[in-house]
């Protein structure tokens, strides 16, 4: 008797709880590392979850060349689409010009928008060893990197962008 | 008969006219004692042309003369109205990285139908099967978890009124060296207000069990930009939802059917439509859209970030470009009014160019963060005019002047820009953006 009033009290107290903190009804699956792994495209500014693989900077320009430039004009001038290169020092004058080089504050970026976004007609189609290679290739445009440069997951996140400094928090 | 500022008219045809601020600004009991014959010259828009009013008069339009179309499965809206487009731009060379701009001076109340809901992509509307579809948490949770649209069809839902606006909103209302000639839904149609229902993100979000070292997510789209934001943990366990119905239906694919997130107030990228996976995570990713783009760019040189709720503003939707007045006469100003600090206390306009103000009427219900309708009746004099609205809501915050905005953050950001809208009228009724 005691046990079941107890379990009815219990019962009650639950469904009180569920009102209040709008429980859900738990149908998620929990999914298995290798899912997680899959579906989980995106690095953070400190390079985790930067892929394996490398990319140098004269195989970037070859790639740049073929899948890249008719949007983005020689050199990542611009034309038709975005302006990738060039601008430094812009930001603070009358006609500021964004580009990778000048504006972006993470190197981590260029390879998690280019791997997710780019080409715009295929996304996702370049392998890892192409989005470092193309990504170096930009950073070269940019003055940022040499000529001989290598990236990867090592060197990538080590990279100092120009207007790192330039962005203040509204949030938090 | 002209009322004057401060006076109290009273027309021939026994109409009160209460003067509540400059240039035939008139309180709308005007509109209350005198419902309908107050119009003496015509109201703005379209009237009936000749041959209807004259089909009218005899009593027999042609509608009348046989039985009309048959009951239907899927409604479609007058062929009358097919003027009333959204306006759609897209980067060169593509045709989803762009957007559409809901056309505000053709709409009334507050909500937007969902055909006419502004867009903004940056890599096209996806067609998503819905069997096929799959949702990701994972991250700094216990558990990762996988849903799919049946499970999630399950769960507790609540349903809000709520605006969502493009942060780079009204930017070329007023961040432009000369006035851009365009009408209201160009330049301010970048906002759009449904009901939006799904589930609150909190629910799933405490079933994963999120770390205490957890203090941002990070949201995915299933475009093929797989286009990515991060949040504020406050903001996802605030109020954020995972919305699949909005005003009533399921979410239309330029609205990221079958599921997207909607964080109200907040500034519309942020709402990722066609949400495939949110990843909890102690820092901001920093994606390419909360760096490169969504940033704003100060006349320093240096950039805000983060820059999430939309400020308060509000924009006179009639008369407006476009909806030219017809002769001198009374007219109804009505616009709309929002912002995403809570909801509006009050909306004032002037007729004057900004010298005076009088306090418009609140069309209910006034919700928080969801659009307001707002209006006032104006004795137009038939002379050049320059009307405006400015908006206040309840935290105190009031729509500044565009002069006021350029003296503190400069012309270089291209987002957040909340400045008054000011439409010039000419002698001829015409009304067309301008600065004052
Ligand atoms: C068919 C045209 C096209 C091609 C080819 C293309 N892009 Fe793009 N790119 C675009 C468009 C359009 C955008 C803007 C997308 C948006 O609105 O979000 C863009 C944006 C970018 C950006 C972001 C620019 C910024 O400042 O925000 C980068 C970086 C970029 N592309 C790199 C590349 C690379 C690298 C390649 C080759 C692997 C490439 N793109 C190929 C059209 C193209």
């Amino acid at each position: 008797m005691y046990k079941q009033v107890l379990a009815s009290l219990m019962v009650f107290y639950i469904c009180i709880f569920q009102v209040f903190a709008q429980e859900g009804p738990n149908l998620g699956v929990e999914a298995t590392v290798e899912e997680v792994e899959a579906w989980d495209i995106s690095i953070g500014p400190d390079g985790v979850g930067l892929p394996e693989g490398s990319g140098t900077v004269l195989e970037g320009a070859d790639i740049y060349a073929i899948k890249c430039l008719a949007c983005h004009s020689e050199q990542g001038q611009g034309q038709i689409n975005d302006r990738l290169a060039g601008g430094h020092g812009t930001l603070s004058g009358p006609a500021p010009i964004k580009t990778v080089g000048s504006y972006w504050p993470y190197a981590t970026t260029v390879f998690d928008y280019i791997r997710r976004a780019m080409p715009y007609l295929q996304p996702q189609s370049l392998t890892n060893d192409e989005v470092y290679a193309v990504t170096a290739y930009i950073l070269f445009l940019n003055g940022i990197v040499n000529e001989d440069q290598t990236m990867n997951s090592q060197t990538l996140p080590g990279i100092q962008m120009p207007n790192r400094e330039g962005f203040r928090l509204a949030y938090p | 008969m002209e009322s004057n500022f401060g006076g109290i008219v009273e027309s021939k045809s026994k109409r009160i006219e209460e003067s509540v601020a400059g240039n035939g600004l008139l309180h709308r009991r005007v509109f209350l004692t005198q419902a309908g014959s107050i119009f003496g010259v015509g109201t703005m828009g379209m009237l009936g042309s000749e041959t209807t009013n004259a089909q009218n008069m005899q009593g027999r339009p042609a509608w009348m003369q046989s039985p009309g179309k048959g009951v239907g499965a899927y409604g479609t809206r007058a062929r009358f109205e097919d003027h009333v487009q959204r306006t759609a731009g897209s980067a060169p060379g593509t045709t989803g990285a762009g957007a559409s701009r809901t056309p505000l001076q053709h709409l009334e109340g507050i909500i937007t139908p969902n055909s006419l809901h502004f867009e903004r992509h940056h890599s096209g509307i996806p067609e998503i099967d819905p069997n096929e579809h799959r949702f990701l948490i994972h991250g700094l949770v216990d558990r990762p978890l996988i849903f799919d649209m049946d499970m999630l069809s399950r769960y507790p839902m609540i349903s809000k009124i709520h605006f969502i606006e493009c942060s780079g909103n009204s930017r070329v209302s007023g961040l432009i060296d000369e006035p851009v000639d365009q009408d209201c839904g160009v330049l301010h149609g970048l906002v759009s207000c449904s009901e939006w229902t799904g589930i609150p993100l909190s629910i799933l979000l405490d079933e994963a069990g999120v770390d205490p070292s957890a203090r941002w997510i990070l949201a995915e789209g299933s475009d093929s930009a797989a286009m990515s934001r991060s949040v504020p943990m406050a903001k996802a366990m605030d109020d954020a939802i995972i919305a699949i119905y909005q005003n009533g239906e399921r979410l239309r694919p330029d609205n990221g059917y079958p599921m997207r997130l909607f964080l109200p107030g907040f500034e519309g990228n942020t709402s990722v439509k066609w949400l495939r996976r949110i990843k909890v995570t102690a820092e901001p990713t920093m994606t390419k859209d909360e760096t490169s783009k969504y940033t704003d760019l100060l006349d320093d040189g240096t950039s805000l970030m983060f820059t999430y709720p939309m400020a308060v503003k509000s924009v006179i939707t009639s008369p407006s470009p476009g909806l030219d007045l017809n002769g001198a006469g009374i007219y109804e100003i009505s616009g709309i009014a929002w912002s995403g600090g809570g909801h509006i206390s009050k909306v004032e306009v002037s007729a004057d160019g900004g010298l005076t103000w009088g306090e418009a009427a609140l069309s209910e219900p006034v919700l928080d963060r969801s659009l307001t309708r707002f209006r006032m009746a104006w004795r137009w004099n038939g002379a050049p005019a320059v009307i405006m609205s400015r908006a206040i809501d309840n935290t105190g915050a009031i729509q500044p002047t565009r002069d006021s905005i350029i003296a503190e953050k400069g012309m270089k950001f291209a987002y957040h820009y909340n400045g008054i809208q000011s439409w010039a009228i000419d002698a001829e009724g015409r009304a067309v953006n301008t600065y004052v």
